[in-house]
């Protein structure tokens, strides 16, 4: 079973501490992505688990297995890079087969892998071909299927899609989890798109700075988010933070002057302490009296759905996500109600959620 | 063909000539004459018998006077037309000439022996290429030799430092290790250095190794060179780590990466350098001066130079043989000049 551990992994570069200590654990055929702004250290870890990357501390476990010394050719893994890293002087059969060749791998063996994986990935009729004569979609195949043809035990990818345009990206998005799904292998899969991340992965590991964030699946994550930095990576578009005092029992006064009232359960906080409202743009609806109002500052018509980006009095930006289609002046107020239910609730100085479990 | 003539023959002007054209091809053709006259003259000179070579002033095409066979003679002689006296307008074939008066023979009448002055007969030359000068290369000179001692030292010494460079590049460009940068730094420092100041511990260290008067002596000390490490060098950083990466993930060796990947990636960069290396070995003349003193050993360089002796100079077989010195590496120059241009180009980084 191909169960990846890791235990208070460490990366410094002399005296910056790069990676911070993370403890995660895959499970085997578990399709994980690490997700976090750049600079947060995801693809250093992700260099650490394949081996390229040596680790300063903590341990790697794979099957069992403490790796941290096993060099990364034979930990069983098989990478696929941000800039697919073909071999550029050997054709696509030639790039397939190199991996296979320096295991000793029989002839006769190479080509049926080779035409096996080529025939599922569609890339049989470029097998000839050097790699500066495909397409960046047609190139992204051939270095998935470098790593596929190794059979190994876990897939690592770095950014894989960050190099193809919008649509390819979505199918291809849509290719490598259906080649999960086939091949039930463990995936480790690192973006900084979050849609990416809520749409492939079983379980999103969110990193910031070297540290974990949070480890847990999609909705997990979206529903629950444990502090203010998962609250506002997580969803598209951003989530409305709004800042506040309680000043009585179920009640909060924003910076701008306006009450709200708190829910009533699920949280634990107490009066005089400084909290931040997170509200989705999607539990905001137009009301027509209500306490908060908005400064209508742009709107985006998508036909079937509609943002509204407005401010509250402060200037504090908010955004509002409305089904249909809907008539707005730039400049004019707009009522709102916050769907009480749907808030999430964290404490303003440390980010860390409220919620209690 | 046709695009080639339209590429020599392209004007600015439509029509007609623009200034520029003018001074474009003028100096063009400046250039042209600058860097072939001297080729075309030692090549035609290599064809002119001793005697022409020494006749003031020069001329430009080899010529040899011609010869009348005359019937009861055995040898032809040299064939003159007179130009004063009785027998103006005719050949003869001159048998004697002495203190301004020659004996000559009209070819109809071989019997007679007529006695004219100097100032009557005119010698009758025709263009003769004297090819003997070649073919004496190889009856009186061992150049087949001297050809293979050039030859080994040039294809021995390329390989030899065309590896060893590329190694050093390779652990140069992509590896990190402590003090690489000062490594590099003596590297190219070494380039500040004179060969001349070296030239005698050089020479110290190539007789205590008993290289003295080897071949092996003239290609050890140049097997590598910081010129050669610094061009690969800068064209290996090129080539990105991920591909190094991904062939670690492959499971290659750091010898099998080096040599599936980075020597086939560095191509254009190593045919650079084996063209230079090519023609500095082959070209070469001090060190080998040095190293190598007996004749058996002696590259062509040292060849043509033993035929400048302190008396007199064998200009016909060292003409010649300068001619055959040339041949290889403007061939090897003409196939190979395209990789010069856009290997140089390349290593300047993408």
């Amino acid at each position: 079973m191909a169960r990846v551990e890791l235990k208070k992994i460490k990366k410094s570069y002399g005296p910056v501490e790069v990676i911070k200590g993370i403890d995660l654990d895959i499970q085997h055929g578990e399709f994980c992505v690490f997700v976090g702004p750049s600079g947060c250290g995801k693809s250093t870890l992700l260099r650490m688990i394949s081996g390229l990357e040596p680790i300063s501390g903590g341990d790697i476990v794979i099957e069992e297995e403490i790796v941290n010394d096993v060099a990364a050719a034979d930990r069983g893994l098989a990478m696929v890079f941000q800039s697919y890293a073909l071999y550029p002087h050997m054709s696509v059969r030639q790039n397939l087969s190199f991996g296979l060749e320096n295991i000793r791998t029989p002839k006769s063996e190479i080509k049926k892998k080779i035409d096996q994986v080529a025939t599922m990935l569609q890339i049989d009729m470029l097998l000839d071909r050097k790699p500066k004569d495909l397409s960046g979609g047609q190139r992204q195949r051939v270095a998935i299927g470098r790593a596929v043809v190794r059979e190994p035990r876990v897939f690592l990818f770095d950014e894989p899609l960050s190099n193809l345009d919008a649509e390819l990206r979505v199918d291809m998005r849509g290719e490598i989890t259906a080649l999960h799904r086939r091949l039930g292998n463990t995936m480790i899969y690192v973006t900084h798109d979050q849609v990416e991340a809520m749409t492939m992965a079983d379980k999103i590991a969110v990193l910031r700075l070297g540290e974990l964030e949070q480890f847990g699946r999609p909705l997990e994550l979206y529903n629950r988010p444990k502090n203010i930095f998962v609250a506002g990576f997580i969803g598209s578009p951003k989530m409305n933070f709004l800042n506040g005092t309680v000043t009585g029992t179920n009640l909060i006064t924003l910076e701008t002057g306006e009450n709200m009232p708190l829910p009533t359960a699920g949280f634990s906080y107490q009066t005089g302490a400084n909290l931040t409202v997170g509200i989705r743009p999607n539990h905001i609806a137009l009301a027509n009296d209500a306490a908060i109002n908005i400064t209508v500052k742009s709107v985006e018509q998508l036909g079937g759905e509609s943002y509204v980006y407005g401010a509250l009095k402060d200037g504090t930006p908010l955004t509002v996500h409305l089904s249909g289609q809907i008539e707005l002046q730039i400049g004019q107020d707009l009522p709102i109600a916050i769907q009480l239910e749907k808030i999430h609730l964290f404490d303003t100085d440390t980010g860390v959620s409220l919620r209690e479990n | 063909m046709g695009r080639v003539f339209s590429f020599l023959t392209a004007t600015r002007g439509k029509g007609r000539l623009h200034w520029t054209d003018w001074v474009s091809y003028a100096y063009l053709i400046f250039g042209i004459f600058l860097m072939f006259a001297p080729v075309v003259w030692l090549v035609l000179s290599s064809f002119k018998s001793a005697n022409e070579l020494d006749r003031f002033p020069p001329r430009f095409l080899p010529y040899a006077q011609e010869t009348v066979e005359i019937d009861g003679l055995d040898d032809p002689l040299l064939a003159f037309t007179v130009i004063d006296g009785d027998l103006t307008g005719q050949v003869v074939g001159q048998t004697r000439r002495a203190a301004g008066r020659a004996e000559v023979i009209v070819p109809s009448n071989p019997d007679e022996r007529i006695r004219l002055t100097v100032d009557q007969l005119e010698p009758i030359e025709g263009v003769a290429f004297a090819t003997e000068n070649y073919t004496q290369l190889f009856e009186r000179f061992n150049f087949l030799r001297f050809f293979w001692n050039s030859t080994f030292i040039t294809i021995t010494a390329t390989l030899l430092m065309l590896l060893v460079n590329s190694m050093a590049a390779f652990a140069l460009s992509k590896y990190e290790f402590k003090g690489r940068t000062s490594v590099l730094l003596i590297v190219i420092g070494t380039l500040m250095i004179p060969q001349t100041v070296v030239l005698v511990p050089l020479f110290l260290i190539v007789t205590e190794l008993g290289m003295f008067n080897s071949l092996w002596g003239v290609i050890i000390p140049g097997a590598a060179t910081p010129t050669g490490v610094f061009l690969l060098r800068q064209y290996m950083i090129t080539i990105p780590d991920e591909i190094l990466d991904a062939a670690r993930m492959d499971k290659a060796s750091e010898w099998k990466i080096f040599w599936r990947i980075i020597i086939p990636l560095s191509a254009p960069a190593i045919a650079v350098l084996a063209i230079l290396a090519i023609m500095w070995r082959w070209n070469d003349f001090l060190w080998p001066l040095i190293v190598l003193t007996r004749t058996e050993n002696f590259t062509l360089q040292l060849a043509l130079n033993s035929f400048q002796g302190e008396l007199q100079t064998d200009w016909p077989s060292l003409l010649a043989m300068t001619v055959l010195t040339l041949l290889p590496i403007a061939a090897v120059f003409m196939f190979l000049q395209k990789y010069i241009a856009t290997g140089i180009a390349s290593t300047g980084g993408k």
